[in-house]
Parts: C-alpha cells; sequence; structure tokens
C-alpha cells in the first residue's frame, strides 16, 4: 500500500507555542486513520497541515511522493479536502454549498449536478437542494458540509471531529457514510477525535497525539488491546478510567475506579486496566428505576454545557461522568447544575483495555 | 425680497408641483435624471475603490489597522462644506489639478460625492466582512479555492452589508449640497441637480417648482432604499467566478 501523505519531522509553532512537536506519520492510501487526542493535544494543527491551510515551521510534507513547496500548495490543495469541527455553510441553497468545490474546478455543468446527485445520495440528502442551507438541522448541516466534501472526489478527506456537536442518531450516520466513502469511493481519510468509540470502531488505524507529539500508532487491537500508558494519560478524555479489575462468579467484571464507584463490565479481565464508557450510553433519569442496566448510581449534575440540539452533563456519582442528553430531554426533567440523578449503563456499555 | 408665505401659496406650490411632475417638464425631467446619473456614478465608483479596501481592512491584520478604521469612520462625519472647498480648490485654475477643466462640470460633482461616500462604503463593508466567520476563507481554501477565490466567498456572505454601503451612499450622494454647489456651481441645464435646484428655485420665488424638486428627491430616496430591501432580502448569491 502506497502512502497518500507523509509527514517527516514536522514542527510547528505558533507565537513561541509549539503546537507540534517533530511529527513524523505516513497516511496509507485508502485507509481511515484517527488521530485520537484529547483538546490542545494538537490534532487540528496537524489536520490543518495536512490540509495545506497551514505551512510547518520545520519539516517535510510529501504527498503522493511530491514534496509540497510554496509552489506546488494550491494544486495539492485540490486533492485534498477538509470539513471542520463547527459546520460552516455559505449563506445559499444545498446545492451551491454542495458545488462550491466542483464549480472552483470549473468542472461542466452536467458533470457538476451528476457528482452534487451522487454526494447527496451519499450524504442522504436528496431533495435538499433547493433548501437554505442555513435553515437545516445541525446534524442535516454537517451532512451538507461533509456532502460537499465528498463531490469533490479527492485523495484525501480531512474530518476535524466530525460529530462532536451532534446527536447520537446523527453522528452515527456521519460514521456510516464515512465508512461506505471509504469503501466505495477508496478515499484516505483522516479523522481527528477524542472519543474513544469512534476511534475504536470506524479506523484501520489509530494515531495517538498528546502534547503535540505522536506517541503510537497502531491498529485499534493494537492500540486498545494492551494497557496503554498514552491512553490512561489522557486524562481529559471522557469517561475513561483506570481500576483494579476482578471477574465475579457470574462471570461479568467488576472494576473498582475509586471513590467507592464499582463498574460491572460483560468482558472478562482482571488486574489494572483502562475502562470507557460512551456518554452516549448513559441513561440519566430523575428516580431510580427498575431496568436490566447492571450500572446504576446516583449523583449529582455538577457541570452542563449546551452543543445546540444536544447537551452534555458532567454527574458527580463519586467519580465524574460526562452523560449526553438531548436538549429536549433536558428541558422537558428540568434539569440543571444540583439536580439529583440516577444514571444506568449496560455492562456491555462498559469497555475494557 | 423677503416675507411670510401664505399657507395658500404653499398649497397652490404643491398643486402646481404635481402639474410640472405629471406634465413631463423638460427642466423637472433633466434636473432628476442629472441628480441619479452622477449619484449612481459616484456610488458605484465608491463600491469600485471603496469595497477593496474594506476586504482589505476586514480581511488582514496588520499594525494600525484600527486607526485606518477609526480614520474612515471620523470622515463619515466631515463637514461636507470644507471638503467642497477644498476640492473647489484643487480643480480651480490655479489648483492642482486645474489643467483638467473639471470645475463646474458634472464630473467634478461625482468625483467630489464619490469621495464624501466613501467612508461609508469602508466602514459599512468592512464590518460586514469582519462579521463573517473567518473559518469560511479557510473552508474555501480547502475546497480548492485560491487566495482571491476565498476572498470573493468571503464576500459574498458579506453582500447585504455592502448593499447596505451602497444604499446609504447613494441616498447621501443625492441628498449632498455642500460639495455640488461649490464645485458644481449649480448651472441650469448643464450641473444643476435635485439639491441645488430647491437651492436656487427657492431663493428666486419659484416655489412650486422647488416643492416638484422636494418632492423627486424624497420619493427616489424612498423608492430606492424599498427596493433596495427588496432585493437584499432575496439570498444573490451567484456562481463562484475565478
Amino acid at each position: 500500500m502506497g502512502s497518500t501523505i507523509e509527514l517527516r519531522n514536522v514542527t510547528k509553532v505558533f507565537d513561541g507555542i509549539t503546537a507540534l512537536n517533530d511529527v513524523s506519520l505516513q497516511i496509507r492510501s485508502g485507509e481511515i486513520l484517527a488521530l485520537l487526542g484529547p483538546n490542545g493535544s494538537g490534532k487540528s494543527t496537524l489536520l490543518r497541515i495536512l490540509a495545506f491551510l497551514e505551512k510547518p515551521s520545520k519539516g517535510e510534507i510529501y504527498f503522493q511522493r511530491e514534496k509540497v513547496t510554496d509552489k506546488n500548495m494550491l494544486e495539492m490543495r485540490l486533492e485534498s479536502t477538509m470539513v471542520f469541527q463547527k459546520t460552516i455553510l455559505f449563506s445559499t441553497t444545498v446545492y451551491n454549498n454542495v458545488a462550491y468545490g466542483l464549480k472552483i474546478r470549473k468542472i461542466p455543468k452536467n458533470r457538476v449536478d451528476e457528482e452534487v446527485g451522487r454526494a447527496m445520495r451519499l450524504a442522504r440528502l436528496e431533495g435538499f437542494e433547493k433548501r437554505q442551507a442555513k435553515e437545516l438541522s445541525g446534524g442535516e448541516q454537517q451532512r451538507v458540509a461533509l456532502a460537499r466534501a465528498l463531490a469533490l472526489n479527492t485523495k484525501l478527506l480531512l474530518l476535524d471531529e466530525p460529530t462532536a456537536n451532534l446527536d447520537p442518531k446523527n453522528a452515527s450516520m456521519i460514521e456510516e457514510i464515512l465508512a461506505e466513502a471509504n469503501r466505495e469511493l477508496k478515499t484516505t481519510i483522516v479523522i481527528a477525535t477524542h472519543n474513544m468509540f469512534q476511534a475504536k470502531n470506524l479506523p484501520h488505524r489509530i494515531a495517538l497525539i498528546n502534547d503535540g507529539k505522536i506517541s503510537e500508532v497502531g491498529t485499534s487491537s493494537e492500540i486498545f488491546g494492551k494497557f496503554s500508558k498514552t491512553l490512561a494519560s489522557f486524562a481529559a478524555l471522557e469517561n475513561a478510567f483506570t481500576g483494579n479489575a476482578k471477574v465475579t462468579e457470574d462471570g461479568t467484571t467488576s472494576v473498582d475506579i475509586g471513590n467507592g464507584v464499582q463498574l460491572v463490565a460483560s468482558a472478562q479481565s482482571s488486574g489494572l486496566v483502562s475502562i470507557f464508557v460512551s456518554p452516549e450510553d448513559i441513561i440519566l433519569s430523575k428516580n431510580l428505576i427498575i431496568s436490566s442496566a447492571r450500572n446504576m448510581f446516583k449523583g449529582k449534575i455538577v457541570g452542563v454545557s449546551d452543543l445546540g440540539s444536544i447537551v452534555k452533563l458532567q454527574v458527580d456519582v463519586g467519580k465524574r461522568f460526562v452523560v449526553q442528553i438531548t436538549k429536549r430531554s433536558f428541558n422537558e426533567m428540568q434539569l440543571n447544575v444540583g439536580s439529583e440523578v440516577y444514571m444506568a449503563f449496560k455492562a456491555s456499555s462498559v469497555y475494557l483495555a | 425680497m423677503v416675507r411670510a408665505m401664505q399657507l395658500t401659496e404653499i398649497l397652490d406650490g404643491i398643486l402646481k408641483a404635481f402639474e410640472l411632475i405629471f406634465s413631463g417638464n423638460p427642466r423637472v425631467y433633466d434636473i432628476t435624471l442629472r441628480s441619479l446619473y452622477v449619484s449612481a456614478a459616484a456610488t458605484l465608483i465608491a463600491i469600485l475603490w471603496g469595497v477593496p479596501i474594506a476586504m482589505f481592512l476586514g480581511l488582514r491584520d496588520f499594525r494600525g489597522k484600527l486607526l485606518v478604521k477609526s480614520i474612515f469612520s471620523t470622515l463619515i462625519g466631515v463637514p461636507t462644506v470644507a471638503l467642497g472647498l477644498i476640492l473647489y480648490l484643487v480643480f480651480s485654475k490655479g489648483g492642482p489639478l486645474g489643467f483638467l477643466s473639471l470645475l463646474y462640470t458634472p464630473t467634478a460633482i461625482i468625483i467630489g460625492e464619490a469621495i464624501l461616500v466613501t467612508p461609508i462604503v469602508v466602514s459599512f463593508a468592512t464590518a460586514a466582512i469582519e462579521a463573517v466567520d473567518r473559518e469560511i476563507m479557510n473552508l474555501a481554501k480547502t475546497l480548492g479555492a485560491s487566495e482571491a477565490q476565498a476572498s470573493l466567498a468571503v464576500l459574498k456572505e458579506a453582500l447585504n452589508g455592502v448593499f447596505l454601503a451602497a444604499t446609504a451612499s447613494f441616498n447621501r450622494a443625492i441628498a449632498e449640497l455642500g460639495v455640488v454647489i461649490l464645485v458644481g456651481g449649480g448651472i441650469v441645464g448643464w450641473t444643476e441637480v435635485l439639491t441645488t435646484g430647491i437651492e436656487l428655485e427657492t431663493a428666486r420665488g419659484n416655489i412650486e417648482i422647488a416643492i416638484a424638486l422636494g418632492m423627486i428627491l424624497l420619493a427616489i430616496v424612498f423608492g430606492i432604499n424599498l427596493a433596495l430591501s427588496l432585493i437584499q432580502r432575496r439570498a444573490i448569491w451567484a456562481a463562484p467566478s475565478s
């Protein structure tokens, strides 16, 4: 497998602050690579360098074995595109948004129509052509941004936390679309994320990035299959804990993550483990409910962040968990900082590493 | 001779003004067309040189940017008679541009008004461009746009603000008297516009002509504002050109 893009000893310094420190990375043709790291780790800077939006302070970039220089940068940019974390749309129709890059490339009208149609189908946006892009819902808007990138059929597609501000349904739809694009168009995809689950399921390879350095690159099982020091040090990652695991009589695993919090996981493991619980998998209620969920805790809301259609809550149950619910549920349940809540999740939602 | 006007005279003037407008009085038409022409030309020129300045101010960061921006916004309030006087001196025979013989020509009025409304164009358009998400520029680039095409994408997002700047500039230009009278002279049949016409005919005591011109001036200002706010509502966003 050849490499689409290669960074050699790339360093990027902004106003005296080193955002990337001597990064070397090969992205293989046709792969999905996840850049996994906490906020501020240098993921976005790395993506912007891969998108040729920023020039490295030091080091070299090779795109399809050709060295990237000031002279050929614009040309290279035509072969790569990026979807930003914050959805940015032009104030026009969905069609005009998706067609923008094709028109820039001076592609004839009938082929523009064709390519736009194909990208719209892929992004499940058929029939939206004439709608004003900015009047769509958050999830639809991000799909327009994705369709706009997919229409170009570039060699390289970069995504900066594409699902961070979306509800779970739209997030998984985006992931399906990406997998499909990779399979059918052979698009090489680099996706920056701080979401362990996104990193675990979608990509072929994962690069762990922290403090501007890439510490490990490997397949999902290589990265998650062993106790990774870097992974454990990602304190900023949501719902990532370490603890002592032991297998119980009923075949599940009980993990003590400290402060009296014991989690039940369906996979078997023992000794020191890292565990993760996806914020979307946690069910929140105001009263104690009887359910099949093996993990049930009472806690207090200590933080609320509004992400548009969804709300992220910090719930303190002895350890702090991040729980993601829809804005509607948030309003209906009349939740706020200080509210007492119960949170529940299945043993199968606890991921052990 | 100065005397107080009677109410009946005013009413009579209004009636005669309507007659002048609807009977197709050639002088009234001549003045109106010239007013529209010089104001539109001045606005167009101000947009042509003002919008690139606004794009530079809105998209680039440089030392002294705040100073340049505040100079432009201060110039919006410049006394027009003072500007008119400066231009008069520049265009008059002994002045630096005297050899062009522009004084008391429609061209001089256009140049004067264009300079007058440029700060309005620059200030309004800069604000509109600055209000556009900065990432639009990067977005356009990742979709393959060159620096110039990406700037154009930002301008398109700011188009409503540019429209507003154009409307305000045109209104300012068509209502202008000080600059126009100093560099145009208000010569009947040659450099006379609505405002100088009103001034001249009022002084002469031809109140009905003054009222007719005044009504036309107001109708134009209202009409243009109405038309532009209707256009503004529709998203004007042509295909990206290169």
